[in-house]
């Protein structure tokens, strides 16, 4: 039972990066009916921006120009590295899925998987091969509750992403801009009619969505230290599932199918060799989508007239 | 003046092209080192002298020497002289039954990749590898532009294919730790090997079935994800099957696959997939393809179209991870991988949806593309990615989309001869 409750933890902390990542793409998809398949790519800049900005942060604390204490150091770290990898996501808006508004949809999913590769490589060029180690900027502290261990950093990484949601959701519900969003959403045809930009609109979500990514690389350089080039690409993909699990556009249901995802790989490494992990979380999430087609909150499939 | 040069070359006919192609190859073999090494080349450029120029930019104007004088200009002569005999043994050919017709094309233009390949291991290597990426490629051709779907699972039928055909090749003729000692003698290796291929392409066929029944009741996006889960599968379960050495990988294939063997399975395979898309389940796909419910009012029976397609597909996928198994002589669980599946994607999308010239045109170009700038290492992945996104933004379906493959318009004289006239 102990044990039980400790893989819980585990889950939920892989749970949250794969909720924060599969909002970027269901966000991107309700709009634009299409995924960002640099997504992965633009959670791992965001991981390295996130490592520049807590460098310097602590290069300015340590001069003595500036104290600043290590929990501050990690906030500001956060929102530098929110701010400034949602320009990635608008630069990635602005190069591979403009121009390609009326192109058949399969062809911005190229663009997309290629400006991922050009990320992974331009990251490669930059910094090597060599990986580079996040820096601790808080020391973990093990609290032990009737046998389980839980780390401040798992609670950390779990409410911020909880808190998070639960931000963009009220976003969505109650803003101005959420409102376009979900009218876009509905209707891409007629909405740009009523004045709302369809080009703003989608560089808005790229933006929201990378943010949310960033704030995943960050949470994910705190947990585990270590950052490659590459580090994107398998987190990514699975984040990807975990959309379209969870239902394409949907908010609750990515987050939902994000956390199921996690916990869905974390108990078949415990149950059985983890060498099997990936064969037999992907068999789950194909019987699911065998009998489920649609996802848990999307719209069935028929093959009706569509303008 | 350019005009005036493109009408002329306009008028030579394929065969001119085999034969001007031709007459370089066996030129390069009589000429091309004393040439290379009093240009001050260490040895015949592999390829056309890219690797060279990325290497050594000091020695880019000897090389673009060696390829004019080796290539350009020979070739150019011989084809602009040849175009009233080209144009009349062409017509001459036509009139003979197609199948001949063809096979002599074929065998010519075997000929000039053979010539030209024997200069060294390398440009062979390139050549297979090329070869296979055609296969591959318009294999998935059926599926994405043909079908329309966005199917992410080649990389698994490609592996499906090589590790059957692998495992029946070493298992029968090769004395090895894991699979005993040889049933066979291996004398009979290039008589049963395309026994092994088949047995790959089947076992390809067998685990699209995995993705083609969802896709009776689903499409797109879910689709992608259910091959691309389909494809994560396959990797994982080889990684951890201990009888082909889990993610150590499969190693010591017996040399089979060489370069008439290759050839020859990838001309039945454009051949078929060529005769498959232009017949009436062709047809289908394509109707299957722009709207789903209008063809099932038109008869066309939505199920068995897509189950054939992803079969016929996946198929061919198989035999050319088999033959891919072969040349390398050594597999792996990760070579079947995301990576690939960029690759695959980025020939089909490159060359264009909805062709089989479009599929030719992307395997070939991207493969020779990522081989010649091989020496920029890393970027080599930034300057096609950019090429393919330019692509992409200019024409969006790729760049010989939409475009029959007919065969009786490609070998026709190009010019009317009097006889005919």
């Amino acid at each position: 039972m102990v044990n039980f409750f400790q893989n819980f933890i585990n889950a939920l902390q892989w749970g949250s990066f794969y909720a924060l990542i599969a909002l970027g793409y269901s966000m991107v998809y309700s709009i634009l009916m299409l995924f960002n398949f640099a997504h992965g790519d633009i959670f791992m800049v965001g991981s390295y921006i996130g490592f520049g900005v807590s460098v310097a942060l602590i290069a300015v604390a340590s001069s003595g120009i500036l104290a600043m204490p290590n929990w501050l150091i990690l906030v500001l770290t956060i929102l530098i590295s929110m701010f400034l990898t949602s320009f990635v996501g608008i630069i990635v808006e602005r190069v591979g899925y403009r121009p390609l508004r009326n192109a058949p949809r399969a062809s911005a999913a190229i663009t997309g998987l290629m400006i991922g590769i050009i990320l992974e490589t331009g990251n490669l060029a930059l910094f090597g091969a060599r990986r580079v180690s996040f820096p601790s900027l808080i020391e973990t502290v093990t609290y032990n509750v009737g046998g389980v261990f839980v780390t401040n950093k798992k609670i950390m990484i779990v409410l911020v992403s909880l808190l998070l949601t639960l931000a963009l959701h009220q976003f969505v519900r109650r803003t101005k801009w959420g409102m376009a969003m979900r009218a876009m959403a509905f209707d891409f045809a007629v909405v740009p009619l009523m004045g709302v930009s369809l080009n703003t609109m989608a560089a808005l979500t790229f933006a929201l969505g990378s943010a949310l990514a960033a704030v995943a690389g960050v949470l994910f350089g705190v947990a585990y230290p270590v950052l490659d080039p590459y580090m994107g690409i398998l987190i990514g993909w699975k984040a990807f599932v975990a959309a379209i699990l969870g239902g394409r556009g949907s908010i609750l249901g990515a987050t939902l199918a994000g956390f199921l995802l996690g916990f869905t790989e974390i108990f078949v490494a415990t149950i059985f060799p983890s060498t099997l992990r990936d064969l037999i979380a992907y068999s789950i999430i194909l019987l699911i989508l065998t009998f489920r087609p649609h996802g848990f909150f999307g719209e069935p499939y028929s093959a009706r007239l569509r303008l | 003046m350019h005009r005036k040069i493109r009408a002329s070359f306009s008028q030579i006919p394929l065969l001119g092209w085999l034969f001007g192609a031709l007459i370089v190859a066996v030129l390069e073999r009589l000429v091309g080192n004393p040439l290379a090494l009093a240009l001050g080349l260490r040895k015949i450029p592999a390829l056309f002298g890219f690797l060279i120029m990325l290497k050594k930019p000091v020695l880019i104007p000897n090389a673009i020497l060696y390829v004019l004088l080796i290539y350009v200009i020979p070739a150019g002569i011989a084809m602009r002289f040849c175009i009233p005999l080209a144009n009349r043994l062409a017509a001459g050919l036509f009139r003979f039954p197609r199948g001949i017709t063809v096979a002599f094309y074929l065998a010519l233009l075997y000929a000039v990749l053979h010539v030209w390949g024997e200069v060294s291991d390398y440009r062979i290597l390139v050549l297979k590898l090329t070869l296979i990426a055609i296969m591959v490629t318009l294999s998935l051709n059926v599926i994405n532009g043909y079908m329309g779907e966005f199917s992410c699972s080649h990389p698994g039928f490609m592996a499906l294919g090589a590790y059957c055909a692998s495992v029946f090749t070493v298992g029968l003729f090769v004395n090895d730790r894991f699979f005993g000692d040889a049933f066979l003698p291996p004398a009979l290796g290039p008589f049963l090997f395309p026994v092994a291929l088949v047995l790959g392409g089947f076992l390809a066929s067998f685990g699209a079935l995995a993705v083609a029944i969802p896709s009776f009741r689903t499409r797109g996006d879910y689709l992608a994800i259910i091959s691309l889960a389909f494809m994560f599968i396959v990797k994982s379960l080889l990684e951890n099957l201990e009888f082909v050495r889990g993610p150590r990988g499969l190693s010591g294939q017996p040399d089979l696959a060489n370069l008439p063997t290759v050839f020859l399975w990838t001309v039945i395979c454009v051949w078929s997939i060529n005769n498959f898309v232009r017949s009436t389940i062709g047809k289908a796909l394509n109707a299957v393809r722009d709207n789903e419910m209008a063809a099932d009012a038109m008869t066309v029976d939505t199920r068995r179209t897509k189950i054939v397609a992803f079969l016929f597909s996946a198929f061919w996928a198989g035999v050319a991870g088999g033959l891919f198994a072969h040349v390398l002589r050594y597999v792996n669980p990760s070579t079947f991988g995301i990576q690939k599946l960029a690759e695959v994607l980025a020939m089909v999308y490159f060359g264009g949806l909805n062709s089989v010239y479009g599929s030719i045109v992307g395997a070939v170009s991207i493969s020779l593309l990522g081989e010649a700038l091989r020496p920029l290492e890393i970027f080599k992945w930034i300057i096609i990615p950019l090429l393919l996104i330019l692509v992409m933004i200019y024409r969006p379906t790729g760049l010989v989309a939409f475009r029959e493959f007919d065969v009786t318009n490609l070998i026709k004289p190009k010019q009317r001869s009097d006889e005919e006239g």
